[in-house]
């Protein structure tokens, strides 16, 4: 390995370092309170001291974020390629989930309280709501920018619609999928969340606001730090997954 | 004889209400013929191609190919573009193979009869000068090579009728004149109808039995011009004064068309 290549292995977690010992710095110079800003070292501390609650809660958020991520990707993919194969249906629906799309999530998740009543089922569709439109809007986006000259070919050789799909546009548009897969894995965290602390009884959204009505400053901290680690954790495992799957766009080597 | 295609009293515009984008098109040519299409960029020689293949259908007049009026897709024709448009997905050899698996019968038959289709690529690859790069993928090529892999797509269904739309309009002057010579051989050895459309008009008068100036839009044919150059042409009459007296005819053609 040489050392540009070392560098770029170890800058993502030099880069975390600095920032936690800069933070860590700025609370004892400044002499922060702890109930405004805990140094991460307390916050580590309240993580290790209520770990078994925190993991409990985790994992009941993450499950939940799962559950809505994989309905946002099975809706998302089939009405991304429905709007990406007609152009009737894009010109009805796209308005429509934009509206949709740009109604604030903590003004629908009292509906859906009200609907499922409070627990992992309205935490799982916000979940959804949030995240299913980067899927749609980068599937159709990828079907509707196949090359017209290539159209041509295979339309001049008797080609349907759906071969044109098949054999073009679906595999076109799967880089465009995979790399919004990204985005709404990380959406997703921030519905089911948003939901567990307006109205549920677990996950690490409920466990936060528990910890802020007690005052528990470094605990709400700590939910925050979990949150950010799952959320590395999935982005990670859809990046590698685009990757593994997609190969074929990813040959530039500008950013090398 | 009937001719192979033939255009009588052809207008074309896009949209219900647009203006014209070919006019009073009157063309026919013969099977096995080479025809050249020229003219000035707008000219409607792309508009000229969608019309042959069924991919538009005139405003009025009729278009006629092998026998029958075009009133869908012709799917007997291979086509080739300026940007050679490979599926980077696809490996070259894949990539190839693409018009079989769409075009009937071979549409059925492509799983039973893959291995007979791919010696037919690899036959043609060679026939190219792409020997082995099938597993490559075409963003591993160069461009002068991408372009010959597309010849292959458009050839490998063995169409009536091979359509060449300015396909060697980015490559390098060196690569132009070999795919050139690749193009005449192909041409002499299947007997294929070519329709080409360019700009370049060395291209045509080196390959074309027949040339056809356009105007600019409402593109229409003003001159048609038999090229009677002996074959088989090799690259060292487009220096001879005969070659480049029908250039310079041709050239007057469409320079008056510009004023």
């Amino acid at each position: 390995m040489n050392r540009q290549s070392l560098f770029l292995r170890i800058s993502p977690i030099a880069s975390l370092i600095i920032v936690l010992a800069l933070w860590e710095l700025i609370v004892i110079v400044f002499n922060i309170p702890g109930y405004l800003l805990p140094k991460p070292s307390t916050i580590f501390a309240a993580i290790v001291e209520y770990w078994p609650a925190i993991m409990r809660e985790s994992t009941y958020t993450l499950v939940t974020t799962m559950i809505g991520f994989g309905l946002a990707v099975v809706f998302g993919l089939a009405l991304g390629l429905l709007v990406g194969y007609s152009a009737t249906i894009y010109a009805g629906l796209y308005p429509l989930m934009v509206a949709f799309n740009a109604i604030p999530k903590v003004a629908v998740v009292p509906i859906l309280v009200l609907w499922f009543g409070i627990g992992a089922v309205p935490a799982a569709l916000t979940a959804f709501l949030i995240s299913f439109f980067p899927i749609v809007v980068n599937v159709a986006t990828g079907l509707a920018t196949i090359e017209s000259e290539l159209e041509d070919v295979l339309k001049a050789l008797g080609a349907s619609k759906l071969d044109i799909m098949r054999k073009v546009g679906i595999p076109r548009a799967l880089p465009y999928f995979f790399g919004s897969l990204k985005i709404a894995i990380t959406l997703a965290f921030v519905g089911s969340v948003l939901s567990e602390s307006v109205a549920s009884n677990h996950g690490i959204g409920k466990f936060m606001m528990m910890a802020q009505a007690q005052f528990q400053v470094p605990l709400i901290f700590a939910g925050l730090f979990v949150l950010g680690f799952m959320g590395i954790a999935m982005y990670l495992v859809m990046a590698w997954i685009e990757k593994r799957m997609t190969g074929w766009a990813h040959r530039s080597g500008f950013s090398n | 004889m009937q001719p192979f295609i033939e255009f009588d009293g052809v207008d074309h515009g896009y949209g219900a209400e647009g203006p014209l984008a070919v006019q009073d098109l009157h063309v026919s040519i013969g099977e096995g013929e080479f025809a050249a299409v020229v003219g000035p960029s707008g000219c409607g020689k792309s508009t000229f191609m969608k019309l042959t293949t069924g991919l538009q259908f005139p405003r009025a007049g009729t278009i006629t190919v092998a026998g029958e009026r075009v009133t869908k897709p012709v799917r007997m024709a291979g086509m080739a573009f300026q940007a050679p448009n490979l599926l980077p997905w696809r490996t070259t050899m894949e990539n190839i193979l693409l018009p079989l698996e769409i075009v009937p019968p071979h549409r059925q038959q492509f799983r039973a009869k893959k291995q007979e289709y791919r010696e037919r690529a690899e036959a043609l690859l060679a026939r190219v000068g792409l020997e082995g790069a099938g597993e490559k993928h075409p963003w591993e090529l160069s461009g002068g090579m991408q372009m010959r892999a597309a010849l292959c797509r458009a050839l490998i269904h063995q169409p009536k009728l091979l359509m060449l739309d300015e396909p060697f309009g980015a490559l390098d002057a060196f690569t132009r004149e070999e795919l050139w010579c690749v193009i005449r051989d192909l041409h002499a050895e299947t007997g294929v109808t070519v329709i080409l459309v360019t700009h370049d008009l060395r291209e045509a008068v080196f390959l074309a039995d027949r040339v056809f100036a356009m105007s600019a839009r409402p593109g229409r044919i003003l001159a048609e011009r038999r090229i009677e150059l002996e074959r088989p042409r090799d690259l060292e009459l487009t220096y001879t004064a005969e070659f480049q007296s029908l250039v310079h005819e041709l050239r007057e053609h469409i320079v008056t068309a510009r004023k």
